[in-house]
């Protein structure tokens, strides 16, 4: 199998525009004749099946959920970036470019993140003329916001609720093709394996979700666009039915997992309060702009707190520890995700966390809110007002900028946000490893493309806020229907696939039997309980800070609990109906060994860098120390089984035209 | 607190269905579908099916839960959708009946699950805007008043989850259909196909078999995004200038 990136030749700044302009093409007359699958209905896919039917290709679609609109990708709250430079700031590709690369701690692929800043700036003008309503300033002009880790204006949004006003354009375009017979959309259909044939990819199984069918589809090609893994950790901000299947499917089959251990570990997220808990929410970047972190100094207050004997409101402000701003005097508590995650951490470590778990910290809004009522009261002329007058002044300030958000908190938590500092806590939520994909974002596999969350390529070791949509939406409206074509301009002799021939009649045996295995174990655990508890030894020991001896004592505690699934798990009902439990069942079975693989890969990775944060590999202050003379590479990993260690193959890393260097944000 | 369930059980859609009674114990931190999945839980310890309902955000925003709940589809809260519903809102002792929605457009698939695959078919039949992916003008090029933009994202604001249909005793779709026609039609974007779009939503909606909408407005009480009845009006404004193919105000 091929393993080269496939970077075009030239100038960074000219590989794309120079690559399109001569790569081939396919004629009208035979993109009729193609079929394409697409798996998955999130922005990378829904625009991916979108443009390809407006381009004449037979497309079919494939979503596990009951509608293309409801993928995770709907969740997306605070906005995406683009290289617009419409605040006039100074921003430009090569800024978006840069600030992507370093944020990424320098692990990612230049050519492929240059085109990405490229392209970001097409998206905003697509998604408008979708009917996309952005938020707009009063001269009807398109409004930005700024997030973490960069240092100019940058983020289109729609109020809080970005990835849904994206998605819904996006799934309007794809139903406009529909309509027109252009994609074949298969609602409620889940993959559960790629077919291979003469060592490419032509097809997929999948399970009707409510009949219990098995269907065999054939194609000229397949692209995933399934999203990602954070679910392998149980609780997590995903959405609850996001799973590794699809790509994992598609690794047994050959195809390389890249980076797997690179996680994303969001710092304001609300708390854990009971073992019944199955997701977490995220309370949105934005609020580290006014809110100050902070845990008491005693353990004693500490305790207290936890205990229900004190609130924040008791602790004195000398007895306050707003460890960001100690640690980090520079950027406070603006900090990127990674390092503000860790410090957290780090208090609770101490015995210093302030929910009855021990596991959370203060987001203290207190500050702000005077801040901004005395303002407003100088503003309006007031003389002298109480400070009860200046709260009430600032509650208001506060309400108008997240508003939304304090809402959200008060529903989940039943705290008033505006009297109580909130509690947060770190929490899984996004990963930046996945399907190795080559510059034309086409795996190992002849045939077989990966978009969006579920490919490894834009994001290095950690993302930026307000990238993932950027970078679904380039790599589904216009990266992928220009590069699909160079593999597709050699098949158009191919004829149609038989999806009765041996490999798929093989493949959906293959699915059948594991499907069935599973269901007769007929032990006494549930999935839930499995999935849970694989979830915490990937918390406890891959999560945010790692050592050699736990990824070591993890990955046999993974085999040991894979083992005692097969033996002791119980699927309630049958194959052929409608089974949710069953469908968990074997998302579970694929999270046991991508879960096992990260842990390989975090065991590998002897550095600390971006999200994977190896405690043996850090500077005397606590922070995380790269290794870029051994490990500026990308591990793509070839599964072999559960008997054998999986394959390193290694993508050297060449940067040309950035230098490397240390984060610091002190 | 110790709860009692009565909760609408059916095998299939062909299936009649009947209420069955669980009691189950619950915490006023819980989530009602953490709630549901404590209860789950225990079914499956004791190897019995458990209760098929729908769900994956859990944060209000992917439309796929709605249950009805004591007779309220989403619950007894105002703009809050049936993942947001927390325990704390009912007391020991509560007995709660939790159904599918009801209505023929949205027949039911397995216990709490119902088939909502008539909206896709409805904006399938017109609710976008025409335009391929390519090289459209610049975003900015045609400014559009804040409020306007505002309006417009307050109607797009709609998830999809069909509780207006629910709620309403015709099983209208007025609610959503008109949520996507004004969303659309308040951009300029959108302006150029505002009334082509509106008759074919519209006649796709009286296909599937929603009901007819006789201003009862008991959708907009339920709606977890608190879309405005108003879009009803600017809806039937949209659909009846263009059947007369003239701008008339009604
Ligand atoms: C709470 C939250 C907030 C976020 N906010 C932001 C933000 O503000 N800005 C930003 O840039 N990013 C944000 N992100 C990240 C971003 O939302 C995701 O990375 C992105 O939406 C992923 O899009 P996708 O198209 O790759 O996958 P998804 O949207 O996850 O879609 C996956 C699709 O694949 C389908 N699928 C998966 N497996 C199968 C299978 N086996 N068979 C059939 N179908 C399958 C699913 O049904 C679905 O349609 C946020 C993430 C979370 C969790
Ligand atoms: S209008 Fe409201 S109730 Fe109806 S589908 Fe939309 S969000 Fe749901
Ligand atoms: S589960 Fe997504 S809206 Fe309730």
């Amino acid at each position: 199998m091929s393993f080269d990136s496939n970077v075009p030749p030239g100038p960074l700044a000219e590989k794309w525009t120079r690559y399109r302009g001569t790569m081939n093409l396919v004629a009208p007359n035979n993109k009729r004749r193609i079929e394409i699958i697409v798996v998955g209905t999130g922005l990378a896919g829904a625009s991916a099946a979108a443009t390809l039917g407006e381009l004449g290709y037979n497309v079919k679609c494939f979503t596990f959920h009951d509608s293309p609109r409801r993928a995770h990708s709907i969740a997306a709250q605070g906005g995406i970036n683009a290289a617009k430079n419409y605040a006039n700031d100074g921003d430009s590709v090569y800024r978006l470019f840069y600030d992507t690369i370093k944020g990424g701690d320098y692990r990612s692929r230049e050519s492929n993140v240059h085109r990405l800043a490229e392209v970001s700036r097409n998206i905003i003008d697509q998604a408008v003329a979708q009917g996309v309503p952005f938020a707009r300033d009063y001269g009807g002009l398109l409004d930005n916001r700024s997030f973490g880790g960069v240092q100019v204006s940058r983020t289109f949004y729609a109020r809080g609720q970005t990835g849904q006003q994206l998605l819904l354009g996006a799934y309007q375009a794809l139903s406009r093709q529909i309509a027109e017979g252009n994609v074949q959309m298969y609602n409620r259909h889940e993959m559960l394996d790629l077919v291979l044939a003469g060592g490419k990819a032509r097809g997929i199984i999948v399970r009707n979700l409510l009949t219990g069918e098995l269907e065999r589809h054939a194609a000229h090609c397949v692209v995933l666009a399934t999203g990602g893994y954070g679910n392998v950790f149980y609780l997590s901000t995903n959405a609850m039915n996001c799973n590794v299947t699809a790509s994992w499917r598609a690794t047994r089959r050959g195809a390389y997992m890249a980076n797997p251990c690179f996680t994303q570990i969001h710092p304001t997220c609300i708390p854990q309060s009971g073992d019944y808990q199955s997701k977490l929410t995220l309370m949105s970047e934005s609020l580290r702009n006014d809110g100050r972190v902070w845990v008491p100094k005693k353990q004693d207050d500490a305790k207290a707190i936890r205990e229900g004997k004190k609130t924040a409101n008791d602790i004195a402000e000398a007895d306050r520890d707003y460890f960001l701003e100690r640690r980090y005097p520079a950027f406070g508590n603006l900090v990127p995700r990674d390092v503000a995650s860790r410090a957290a951490k780090v208090a609770c470590d101490e015995g210093l966390g302030v929910a009855p778990t021990g596991l959370a910290v203060f987001l203290d809004f207190e500050d702000a809110i005077m801040r901004y009522g005395r303002s407003k009261a100088h503003s309006t002329g007031m003389h002298n007002p109480s400070d009860a007058e200046v709260r009430k002044l600032g509650e208001k300030v506060v309400e108008e900028k997240y508003g939304n958000l304090f809402e959200m908190y008060e529903k989940i938590t039943g705290e008033d946000p505006y009297k109580l500092p909130m509690k947060i806590y770190p929490a899984v939520h996004y990963t930046m490893g996945g399907l190795w994909v080559d510059y034309n974002l086409e795996t190992n596999i002849p045939g077989l493309f990966a978009l969006g969350e579920c490919n490894f390529s834009d994001h290095g070791a950690n993302r930026l806020g307000a990238s993932a949509l950027m970078q679904g939406l380039a790599d589904g409206y216009f990266v992928l229907p220009y590069t699909i074509g160079q593999f597709l301009s050699n098949e158009i002799r191919t004829p149609k696939f038989d999806p009765n021939a041996k490999e798929f009649m093989d493949a959906e045996k293959d699915t059948r039997e594991r499907l069935e295995r599973m269901m007769n174990v007929k032990g006494n655990q549930s999935v839930e309980s499995f999935h849970r508890r694989l979830g915490k030894i990937m918390w406890d020991y891959c999560g945010m800070s790692r050592n050699a001896d736990g990824l070591k004592k993890a990955r046999k505690m993974i085999q040991e609990l894979r083992e005692e699934f097969y033996r002791d798990v119980f699927v309630p009902g049958s194959i052929n109906d409608y089974n949710p439990e069953l469908e968990k069942a074997q998302r579970v079975a694929d999270f046991f060994e991508l879960g096992e693989l990260m842990v390989v890969d975090a065991l590998n990775r002897n550095e600390s860098c971006g999200g994977h944060f190896r405690e043996e590999y850090q500077t005397e202050e606590g922070e995380a120390l790269r290794d870029d003379e051994n490990y500026a590479y990308v591990a793509a990993w070839e599964y072999k089984g559960w008997e054998e260690d999986p394959v390193l193959h290694k993508e050297e890393l060449v940067f040309e035209n950035v230098e490397l260097k240390t984060r610091s944000y002190k | 607190m110790k709860l009692t369930l009565k909760i609408w059980r059916q095998k299939s859609p062909k299936d009649k269905g009947r209420f069955e009674t669980y009691q189950v114990e619950a915490n006023p931190h819980m989530s009602f579908l953490e709630m549901l999945d404590v209860l789950n839980e225990e079914l499956i310890a004791r190897k019995e099916e458990p209760v098929t309902f729908e769900h994956d955000c859990r944060e209000g925003i992917c439309g796929t839960c709605g249950l009805v709940i004591n007779g309220q589809p989403h619950g007894p809260n105002q703009g809050t959708a049936t993942c947001q519903l927390h325990m704390r809102f009912y007391k020991d002792g509560d007995i709660i009946v939790i159904e599918p929605y009801r209505a023929s457009a949205f027949p039911v698939l397995k216990d709490l699950a119902v088939d909502r695959s008539a909206f896709d078919r409805i904006i399938q039949a017109g609710g976008f805007i025409s335009v391929n992916t390519g090289a459209p003008q610049d975003g900015n090029a045609i400014p559009i008043e804040k409020d306007q933009a505002a309006k417009s994202f307050d109607a797009a604001a709609c998830i999809g989850c069909g509780a207006c249909v629910a709620a309403c005793p015709n099983a209208s779709a007025m609610l959503f259909v008109s949520a996507k026609v004004s969303h659309l039609a308040l951009l300029p974007q959108g302006k150029v196909e505002a009334k082509r779009r509106a008759q074919a939503m519209v006649k796709q909606m009286d296909a599937e078999g929603f009901g007819m909408c006789s201003n009862i407005t008991a959708c907009e009480a339920e709606c977890p995004k608190e879309i405005s009845v108003t879009n009803i009006a600017r809806l039937n404004r949209e659909y009846l200038s263009s059947s007369i193919g003239t701008e008339t105000k009604v």
